[in-house]
């Protein structure tokens, strides 16, 4: 299992040299100038020299492999480089706002785990059942719900009808004590949102995978051999129908970061959504190749993940059987 | 930062900040008002400022909560003094402008304010390793000077008699400013400035919060906090605003109607430079004939499009200036007049063939005209216009376009353009019609030639005399009626709805851009509590 883990870490290097690279070159291709979105709106009424001294002193004019160079050699030294689009260095900008994004998607990702899990056994359990068909065709709704829109119908419903939850911020607008109380209070919703577009890929992979267990011949034999029902659907069904689950983990760790990319926006959650797509939209290259190696550095963690969990759960692996 | 802060900052994982209840952003005032008492203040706004250094950019045009300039304007736009004690004295000829500072003045981290900070925040603006976009606004400077820690003096190039309405611009510590990269520093996020607020905390994407300098040498605001919301959705704003979660926001059109009914807001409107025009190029065959471009002066319906685009909130424009402007050319209103179109071009030898559209010479009267995608607003004018042309027979295709897809095209074809400054004709004018800026960015975008209005416009920029200004900005609008590079269509409201909560509120007549500066927050220093 370590060799498996050593392995794709010493594969992740290339993956993350290549997807630098890349990153660099399409945002070189990009229509995006880097010094208009660096001038803002101050750019319309801006002299030319003004603009011709910030083109120079931004090196928007160097060709995109020297940048990625420049960015990499300084990247093996510890320096990130300094973001254009924010003015700060690109760690203070990552280190600032990742912290709240990470907490946003994990909890999100626990309770569409765990909901998920609970409620695909549960429909699994009778399948054609009443439960079953609600279940299933309300996962399948929420499958084709973009977030975003399901954003705003939460912020319509709890926020605004129903008065119950603030509609957005990391605290309350007022205030900027950050306390336990108030972030829980605020990440309910925005996790809540995230949580529900995660939800129907486990709902679905559960119903199937313990579905599936349950018709085998030997959950039928502990059945026969009159176990308990709670027995069977637990130690049984749920243990052999949560393995495509696991790999189902690894696989939605992109969604889940799109998805939290939407969410952040719908709710200011001072994440780095918006650094991300204002990273992009400037052409600030040291910023959107930091934040595109720690996507990719997630998913390839996430992938890992599964496979190690998988390896874990398997009994052919786990037990002699 | 090195690779271990890196890990350090990154470790601080969201769970750890919160069990730790993260007590660092704590704030003594953060108690003593909470909502409805008149001491908060919480507004929404749809764009995040890039950074909070004035040596980048920021607050240039006056207004900046944190910092002041030598000078500021009242809700008229008339200069008066802020850090300097009066306004400047200008000598030989309008080329040095010297002014006199206040001594009392300190930064809210209590060093005291000189004039060595004034020389250290002009010059530093003007330096060219430093990436401002706007430093063209003090392309007239020569030099700066201090004499001694009270008076700063001002060498231009050349007499500039609108320099005084940039010396609004903030003025940055150079004890702390000069610390550290001025393009990356930490100055650009932890400002220190002599203004009515400091800043407490700016959580990126989510929000900035102020409270009242205690210090402050105009004396401490009543709104004890103040918080900037940043809200990009327009939709989300209304929502958040209903739900009383803020107090005040900036609102299109249709969405601050909602809230007409509303008791417990009110609805403000505020007067604005902020134009909309087609324009002309003068390098196209079509636009590029005068009597194309009086045509369509007088054949667009300017009225209806207040009415029916703005829901009224807007003015008619005849030229950058706005209507209600002191520097309005009175009697250069153009009426709506389609029957006066034809017989231009009928004179001029376009002929109207089948289907409509004219011709002359074998020239099609047809030309492109581009509008930025994703501004409603814009197309909405862009339509519009291209209705009232045809009506007259003439053809404006319209597409939508980023700017990347329109600004190598401005040349030839035309734009629906945006832009607006209220404080000087001058900042207006010059750029977008003297002819040697033809192209130079988005200056002169129509490629404007007309040696008329260029002696005019150096005319009024040079003369130190308000009379002569006044002859010289009078001669340029009506030059406009003449040869008319663009079509001027309309200047926009903006609209803010705020809660029931202050007394008095007022906005000045506001730029194109809109963010911190603008809006009824412009003085919410000096607002006071309902009741």
């Amino acid at each position: 299992m370590a060799r498996m883990a050593g392995r794709r870490l010493l594969y992740a290097v290339p993956v993350l040299l290549a997807v630098t690279f890349g990153v660099f070159a399409i945002a070189a291709a990009s229509p995006f100038d880097p010094v208009k979105a660096y001038a803002g709106t101050a750019g319309f009424s801006a002299s030319g020299e003004a603009l011709d001294q910030l083109r120079d002193s931004l090196g928007a004019d160097d060709p995109f492999v020297t940048r990625w160079w420049d960015w990499l050699t300084a990247v093996v030294t510890g320096d990130l480089g300094q973001s254009t689009s924010m003015r700060q260095p690109v760690a203070d900008v990552i280190g600032e706002r990742i912290g709240w994004t990470v907490l946003l998607c994990a909890v999100a990702f626990a309770v569409a785990i765990v909901a998920g899990t609970l409620l695909g056994a549960l429909a699994a359990r009778r399948r054609g059942g009443l439960l079953d068909r609600a279940v299933t065709s309300v996962a399948y709704a929420l499958e084709a719900a973009p977030p975003f829109w399901l954003g705003l119908l939460a912020v319509w419903l709890f926020a605004l009808r129903l008065d119950a939850l603030p509609a957005g911020g990391l605290t309350d607008t007022g205030t900027d004590v950050v306390t336990f109380g108030q972030v829980a209070e605020h990440v309910l919703l925005p996790a809540s949102v995230l949580a529900v577009s995660q939800m129907p890929w486990f709902v679905l992979y559960v119903r199937q995978g313990v579905g599936d267990a349950l018709d085998e011949d030997p959950v039928r034999g502990a059945r026969s051999r009159g176990l308990a029902e709670r027995t069977v659907l637990l130690g049984h069904a749920l243990r052999s129908g949560l393995l495509p689950v696991l790999t189902l983990i690894g696989t939605r760790v992109p969604e889940l970061i799109t998805g939290a990319l939407l969410i952040e926006t719908v709710f200011s959650w001072p994440g780095i959504a918006a650094a991300t797509v204002e990273a992009a939209t400037s052409v600030d290259f040291p910023l959107l190749a930091a934040l595109t190696v720690l996507a990719t550095a997630a998913v390839l963690l996430g992938n890992l993940l599964s496979d190690l969990l998988y390896g874990l759960a398997d009994p052919r692996v786990g037990f002699d059987g | 930062m090195s690779v271990r802060g890196i890990r350090a900052a990154v470790s601080v994982t969201a769970a750890a900040a919160v069990l730790a209840g993260a007590a660092a952003c704590s704030n003594p005032d953060a108690d003593d008002g909470s909502g409805g008492d008149g001491a908060t203040a919480v507004i929404g706004v749809a764009n995040e400022p890039d950074t909070l250094s004035p040596l980048l950019g920021y607050g240039k045009d006056g207004n900046s909560k944190i910092f002041d300039g030598l000078l500021a304007r009242d809700g008229d736009m008339e200069l008066k003094p802020a850090l300097a004690r009066a306004l400047p004295e200008i000598t030989d000829g309008g080329t040095t402008y010297t002014y006199e500072l206040r001594d009392d003045v300190t930064f809210s981290d209590g060093e005291p304010f000189t004039a060595a900070d004034v020389v250290f925040t002009y010059e530093t603006i003007l330096d060219p390793g430093t990436n401002n976009a706007s430093k063209g606004d003090l392309e007239a400077v020569e030099s700066v000077e201090a004499k001694g820690d009270g008076t700063v003096v001002f060498t231009l190039k050349y007499p500039y008699a609108p320099f005084a309405e940039r010396t609004v611009l903030p003025i940055a510590p150079e004890h702390v400013a000069g610390k550290g990269d001025v393009n990356t520093g930490a100055f650009n996020t932890e400002p220190i400035g002599t203004g009515p607020y400091v800043l407490d905390d700016w959580r990126k994407g989510e929000k900035l919060t102020f409270s009242a300098n205690p210090g402050y040498w105009g004396g401490r605001p009543k709104v004890k906090k103040l918080t900037m919301a940043i809200i990009a959705d327009d939709d989300i704003r209304a929502t958040r605003l209903r739900s009383g979660d803020l107090d005040g926001a900036i609102l299109p059109p249709n969405l601050a109607k909602t809230f007409a009914e509303d008791d417990d807001k009110q609805t403000l409107a505020a007067t604005t430079a902020d134009h909309r025009a087609v324009t002309l190029p003068t390098d196209n065959p079509v636009t590029g004939d005068i009597a194309v471009r009086r045509a369509l002066d007088v054949a667009v319906d300017r009225g209806a499009m207040v009415d029916k685009l703005l829901e009224g909130r807007g003015k008619a424009a005849y030229g950058p200036v706005p209507t209600g402007s002191e520097w309005f050319a009175k009697g250069t209103e153009r009426p709506y007049d389609t029957g006066l179109a034809g017989k231009i071009l009928d004179d001029a030898g376009w002929r109207a063939e089948d289907g409509g559209i004219r011709e002359k010479d074998g020239q099609r009267a047809s030309f492109t005209l581009y509008y930025p995608s994703g501004d409603k607003v814009r197309q909405e004018h862009a339509l519009a216009f291209a209705g009232d042309a045809k009506k007259v027979g003439i053809e404006a295709r319209v597409e939508s376009g980023t700017w990347e897809v329109i600004e190598p095209r401005m040349g030839e074809d035309a734009v629906l353009a945006g832009g607006g400054s209220p404080a000087d004709p001058d900042f207006d004018l010059y750029p977008m019609l003297y002819s040697e800026l033809a192209g130079q960015g988005f200056n002169n975008m129509a490629s404007y030639e007309n040696q008329d209005v260029d002696t005019a416009l150096v005319e009024g920029r040079e003369s130190p005399d308000k009379a002569e200004r006044k002859r010289a900005y009078d001669k340029v609008q009506q030059e406009l009626t003449e040869n008319p590079g663009y079509v001027f269509l309309t200047h926009i409201d903006h609209i803010y709805v705020v809660a029931d909560t202050w007394r008095g509120l007022t906005t000045q007549v506001e730029p194109h851009e809109h963010g911190f500066g603008s809006g009824p927050w412009w003085n919410v220093e000096s607002w006071q509590p309902a009741s």
